[in-house]
């Protein structure tokens, strides 16, 4: 059932890029996130599962503080990026979430032409010098997006007539075009067909020669599939994060044995 | 007999074949109501609306067409003779109708009994002065063809009456004692008047309907009549306003047009950016404070009669525009002035256009803000560059509702924007819209049959067919918008 | 945007920055974003001063109205001038018309005049007796025959002082204006003042202003709002009774029996427009079907309640069916589940649990009736009416005034007494309509559920 795992997966440590320590998340009084620790490689896709409500997403959604736009989110402990406390009074999100960039459940392409909606990213942040610059870069992000050749005639079309996993493409290479450092994806795959989704896949193992890749997915097959690291969370508590190939194979904790032979979730 | 008590009557009728059909059904059961087809109650019911609903709906034809009758058999007594240079038979006719009237009321109040009214043919002049007496004045010397044709009037309308009453009564009778007789336990009484029932929501619903065909067909109408009177064309495409009582007007809608498109022009300006700001900032910015405090404050702005507005143009916001501005701006000297409507207009908008864009970018789902803000775009970015592109056709539709507002509206233009039908581009002059001058047109005491007062229906129809067209053009932009995200 | 002395580069060839520093772009960006904000932040602030400002300038302007001056006179019904041979007949008094009383009012300040410190010099009783009301020798003559016995007594009555006293007290009219002014004359000014430190003239809070008519061009301080209440009061309730049963029936046709076809299109679309049709419109309907056609008479409450029923019936309209639709699919299967007919799952369950919100918009409706002004002017209710509508349902046909024509009405007019009458009278409409939303808000707040 596993042998899809590639041998990459057993290799050596490589240098951290998201260090998370005792982190605790409140909506309003829930008690959403439970001390959570978790840290999370460069050039590695880390895959969080559990059953639906353990709070895998809340989570992720910590990383970019995407929570900020939710009202009643209260985070508390400590996100470091490189070192720096992205929860730090001086931190101001619009500038972590150029470097971590998000890809989200349902495709959700800006009702712009394909080009705006790749251009979108670089021009805010000023990434591009001049229109040469731009179209480059909007070639070389579709292409990451492994979307170019479907979508190269049609540039100035809506995005939004694409179709869905064309669409979860775009978004993807949308964000890649801001050139992030980690790219956070919330269950990109559950609104796509298997064909789709094994495109997308494909896509995830190849943006993970530059970028860390954090994917929250309720498959555990393609947590198995397309991740080095997984990280088992169970209500709002991180149960287990090991090497994929060991947390499928010989898991430590019971729950998670649990959910991963179908007991729970 | 009077209609209102006809009507009682027939409801009384209706109210004891209720009763009567609910009791003799439960007779007919031998009080075991379980063999009935239906609740007794509905046996009742079927019986009251065979009673009641022939009898009203007879009523109500009897009395739209009862006047109507009237009118054409009482004018066959008035000769040409009979009316007044410059005047029209419906002014004599009016004057019928006020001395029959008057004299019911004398006769009620006992002012003259209908002996005296019947020996009166001679000796009229006494006449004026007893309906003086009782409160119905009569403008001029009352001529013996028009007092004839008020007695005439009267016959007729208490002979009608009277037939009215019987006729009424007994259909109300008939339809109860048919419906008594008919019932029996085995009948599907409650089928019965459901379907009756649904008939009366059917007749509900026509009423719209019948409403809008009333203002189609009494503007067109009485515009046909006006353009046998007055040239379509000069109408249309004639500069000037100037409407004279001896005839000789020059009717042209220009001006007007302009001062209506220029009001609300200035009135967009202003409420348009304000409000969609206020959308904005409410929606996606104000703390839950504000935004409980802000909502209902801009909301109350809604609900204020325009009446209201119209005071504080004319009393606060005209002099002190003039004051601070025309004036020393040497631009004009007018409290009134396109202006003055414009931005009170403006005002009045604020909440139309911005609980309207509220909806709108509301509906835009909040996927497409999490892309933005997870791409790293600031919250104004994302408003700007993603959130109203989006909402764009709905804004759209939003604008073209308040712009059929602004022009349909009338009490803040009759008291802020003035009276003088002008082509001029000073915001500070007085101009004046098509609504100005309908209100102008029709409430002076100026003849019915005049191009001067029937003009008003002509410009009645210009307003109701721009507002009708901006108004559809805005829902189905909207409706195109809302199927986009649903 | 790039930091140079970071020397350290990232794989993607962009220079790693830190999140700590806030670079040049990103401020700049933030300066933007805040610029937006305060745009935003100065549109509300608008939105709300301009609230301020309206209902600010009508309290300032109206406020004044609900108070007038007054002037206290000993009146001596002079059997002389009344009642000319003694007999006490009643037919005899009432020959005596309202110009007979003003000597009575002029007699009293002639006996005013004798108090040492009443008095000015130049100003004769007969101008002193100008500053009371018009309307003062009318009530006087009303007072005598409803009394006849008290011919040849001595009565304190407290009269209304004429608009222009009335206006000195309230700022209106000045030393200076008064020069200028043939209606009022400094001398009367100081004779009030006068009045005033003697206690006879006081200004009080005027119950007039509620419950008189309106009166006519030059006696702006008798002028009252009754009539035009009354006639509102009953248009409201000719939209009531019309409105809510057709609005509703309507709704529940077009809601739950009406079959999907282009009937039923062009009922809804119909409905949907006539909604933003411009009430003017509506008044030009009235007056050519109602009054025109039917023969219904001008400035009558039955006209204007017919013509704000067609105009509010598109509000109550779409407020019932927004209820009726909230009522859940599953009340209906419930209902019709035990073997009840369509018609009784409507009427029993559907109707009832809608009510509350059926109601909210139809108060919200008549709010919206009784401050129309625009239909009304052209059925003819801008009339001058000071006599009282009779009770329903003669009164319907009677001529009345309505609340905020009566608004209209007295800006139009010349003497600056009627701007604050004008804005009085907004303040009484917005005292209803603030009540009539309380209620609505407290019916919603009570009973409206969420499904």
């Amino acid at each position: 059932m596993y042998d899809t795992l590639t041998p990459e997966n057993a290799v050596e440590q490589k240098e951290i890029k998201i260090d998370a320590e005792n982190v605790q998340v409140f909506y309003g009084d829930t008690h959403a996130i439970k001390d959570v620790s978790v840290k999370i490689e460069d050039k590695t896709v880390t895959a969080f599962i559990g059953p639906s409500g353990c709070g895998k997403s809340t989570f992720l959604r910590c990383l970019n503080r995407m929570n900020d736009t939710i009202d009643i989110c209260r985070v508390e402990g400590k996100i470091l990026l490189d070192g720096e406390d992205i929860y730090d009074k001086q931190v101001d999100p619009v500038q972590l979430r150029a470097k971590v960039g998000m890809v989200f459940q349902k495709p959700n392409p800006f009702p712009k032409s394909i080009y705006d909606n790749i251009a979108y990213g670089p021009r805010i942040h000023g990434l591009a010098r001049n229109k040469a610059d731009l179209d480059e870069i909007v070639e070389k992000s579709l292409r990451r997006g492994a979307i170019w050749d479907e979508v190269k005639d049609r540039l100035d079309q809506p995005g939004t007539g694409l179709s869905g996993g064309q669409q979860q493409r775009l978004c993807i290479a949308r964000a890649v075009a801001t050139e992030p450092e980690v790219l956070l994806m919330d269950e990109p795959c559950s609104a796509l067909d298997p064909i789709a989704t094994a495109q997308v896949e494909e896509l995830i193992d190849e943006l993970r020669q530059d970028y860390s890749v954090v994917i929250v997915t309720h498959s555990m097959q393609q947590a198995a599939r397309v991740s080095q690291k997984t990280a088992f969370f169970h209500l709002g508590n991180l149960v287990e994060f090991g090497e994929t190939s060991q947390i499928f194979t010989n898991p430590v904790d019971p729950r998670t044995e649990s959910y991963i032979t179908g007991r729970i979730g | 007999m009077s209609a209102g008590l006809v009507i009682l009557v027939v409801f009384l009728i209706a109210s004891a074949g209720f009763y009567l059909g609910r009791s003799r059904i439960i007779r007919a059961a031998g009080g075991d109501i379980r063999k009935l087809h239906s609740r007794p109650n509905y046996y009742g019911l079927t019986v009251a609306l065979f009673g009641a609903v022939p009898a009203l709906l007879l009523t109500i034809f009897w009395l739209i067409l009862q006047p109507v009758y009237i009118e054409n058999q009482v004018s066959k007594q008035i000769e040409p003779g009979d009316i007044p240079e410059g005047g029209s038979l419906s002014l004599v006719m009016s004057d019928v109708r006020r001395i029959a009237d008057g004299l019911d009321v004398a006769v009620a109040d006992g002012v003259m009994t209908e002996d005296k009214i019947a020996t009166l043919d001679t000796d009229l002049t006494d006449l004026r002065a007893r309906l003086g007496e009782v409160g119905v004045a009569v403008a001029s010397d009352i001529k013996p063809n028009v007092f004839g044709a008020a007695t005439v009037y009267r016959e007729l309308a208490s002979g009608l009456r009277m037939a009215m009453a019987v006729v009424v009564i007994g259909v109300s009778l008939a339809g109860a004692a048919f419906a008594m007789l008919r019932i029996h336990p085995g009948y599907r009484a409650r089928n019965v008047s459901e379907r009756a029932i649904k008939a009366l929501l059917i007749l509900s619903s026509s009423v719209a309907i019948l409403t809008t065909i009333g203002i189609i067909s009494s503007l067109l109408f009485e515009t046909l009549h006006f353009f046998k009177l007055y040239q379509a064309r000069d109408f249309f495409f004639s500069m000037t306003w100037n409407p004279q009582f001896r005839g000789g007007s020059d009717l042209g809608i220009l001006p007007l047009l302009w001062g209506t498109l220029y009001v609300s022009f200035v009135a967009l300006v202003f409420a348009v950016p304000i409000g969609l700001l206020a959308a904005v900032y409410l929606s996606e910015y104000a703390s839950k404070p504000v935004r409980a405090f802000a909502k209902p404050a801009i909301e109350i702005l809604a609900g204020i009669p325009t009446i209201v507005y119209g005071l504080f143009a004319l009393i606060t916001v005209g002099p002190l525009l003039r004051d601070y501005f025309a004036q020393p701006l040497g631009l004009g000297n007018s409290s009134s002035s396109v202006l003055t409507a414009g931005v009170v207009m403006g005002i009045m908008l604020i909440p139309f256009v911005s609980s309207l864009s509220d909806d709108v970018i509301n509906a835009v789902p909040q996927t497409m803000r999490d892309g933005s803000y997870g791409l790293g775009a600031t919250k104004s970015e994302t408003i700007k560059q993603v959130i109203l592109p989006a909402a764009l056709p709905g804004i759209v539709g939003a604008v073209l509702l308040a712009a059929s507002r602004a022009i349909g509206e009338t009490m803040i233009v009759v008291m802020g924007a003035g009276a003088a039908a002008k082509l001029s581009l000073n915001p500070f002059e007085a101009m004046t819209t098509i609504t100005v001058k309908i209100v102008s047109q029709l409430t002076g005491d100026t003849e019915f049959a005049s191009p001067e007062t029937l003009v008003a229906f002509a410009l009645g129809l210009s307003l109701f067919v721009v507002t009708l067209g901006l108004n559809v053009l805005a829902l189905y932009i909207v409706r195109k918008y809302r199927e986009q995200y649903e | 945007m790039t930091d140079a002395s970071t020397p350290e580069t990232s794989p993607r060839g962009k220079p790693s920055s830190s999140l700590l520093r806030q670079d040049a772009r990103t401020k700049k960006r933030n300066a933007s974003e805040a610029r937006f904000r305060t745009y935003g932040a100065v549109a509300i602030g608008i939105a709300i001063l301009a609230l301020v400002a309206l209902l600010g300038s009508v309290l300032y302007n109206g406020s004044s109205a609900f108070r007038q001056t007054f002037i206290a006179l000993d009146i001596y019904l002079d059997p002389a001038k009344l009642d000319k041979d003694g007999s006490g007949d009643l037919e005899k008094i009432a020959k005596v018309s309202t110009f007979g009383y003003a000597p009575l009012i002029k007699a009293a300040f002639e006996k005013e005049f004798e108090k040492p410190e009443i008095g000015v010099e130049g100003l004769k009783s007969k101008d002193a007796a100008k500053m009371i009301s018009k309307e003062g020798p009318a009530e006087l003559r009303r007072y005598v025959l409803a009394n006849p016995d008290m011919i040849g007594e001595t009565v304190r009555f407290d009269f209304l002082a004429s608009g222009r006293i009335d206006g000195y007290f309230k700022g209106r009219v000045t030393m200076e204006s008064a020069e200028r002014d043939k209606n009022v004359s400094p001398q009367q000014l100081q004779l009030a003042d006068q009045l005033k430190d003697a206690g006879l003239l006081r200004t009080k809070f005027n119950p007039g202003f509620l419950t008189r008519a309106d009166a006519s061009e030059n006696r702006p301080e008798a002028a009252g709002l009754g009539v035009a209440i009354l006639g509102s009061f009953y248009m409201v309730i000719v939209v009531l009774v019309l409105a809510l049963p057709i609005g509703v029936a309507t709704s529940i046709y077009l809601e739950e029996f009406a079959p999907k076809n282009w009937l039923t299109d062009v009922i809804e679309v119909n409905i949907s427009n006539l909604a933003a049709v411009p009430s003017i419109v509506f008044g030009i309907l009235g007056l050519a079907i109602f009054i025109n056609f039917a023969g219904l008479p001008q400035s009558a409450p039955i006209v204007g309640g017919l013509v704000l029923t067609l105009m509010t019936l598109p509000t109550i309209i779409i407020a019932t069916r927004a209820s009726l639709k909230a009522v859940p699919p599953s009340i209906r299967d419930a209902a019709l589940g035990v073997g009840a007919s369509k018609m009784q799952s409507v009427f029993h369950h559907v109707l009832p649990l809608a009510a509350p919100g059926i109601l909210t918009g139809t108060i919200l409706g008549l709010a919206q009736a009784l401050g129309e002004t625009a239909p009304l002017l052209l059925i003819g209710m801008v009339a001058f009416v000071r006599e009282f509508p009779a009770a329903p349902p003669e009164g319907l046909f009677d001529p009345a005034a309505a609340l905020p024509v009566q608004v209209y009405n007295w800006t139009q007019r010349a003497d600056p007494a009627f701007v604050e009458r004008a804005s009085g009278a907004i303040i009484v409409l917005l005292v209803f309509l603030l009540l009539m939303n309380a209620v609505a808000i407290i019916l919603r707040r009570r009973f409206e559920r969420r499904w």
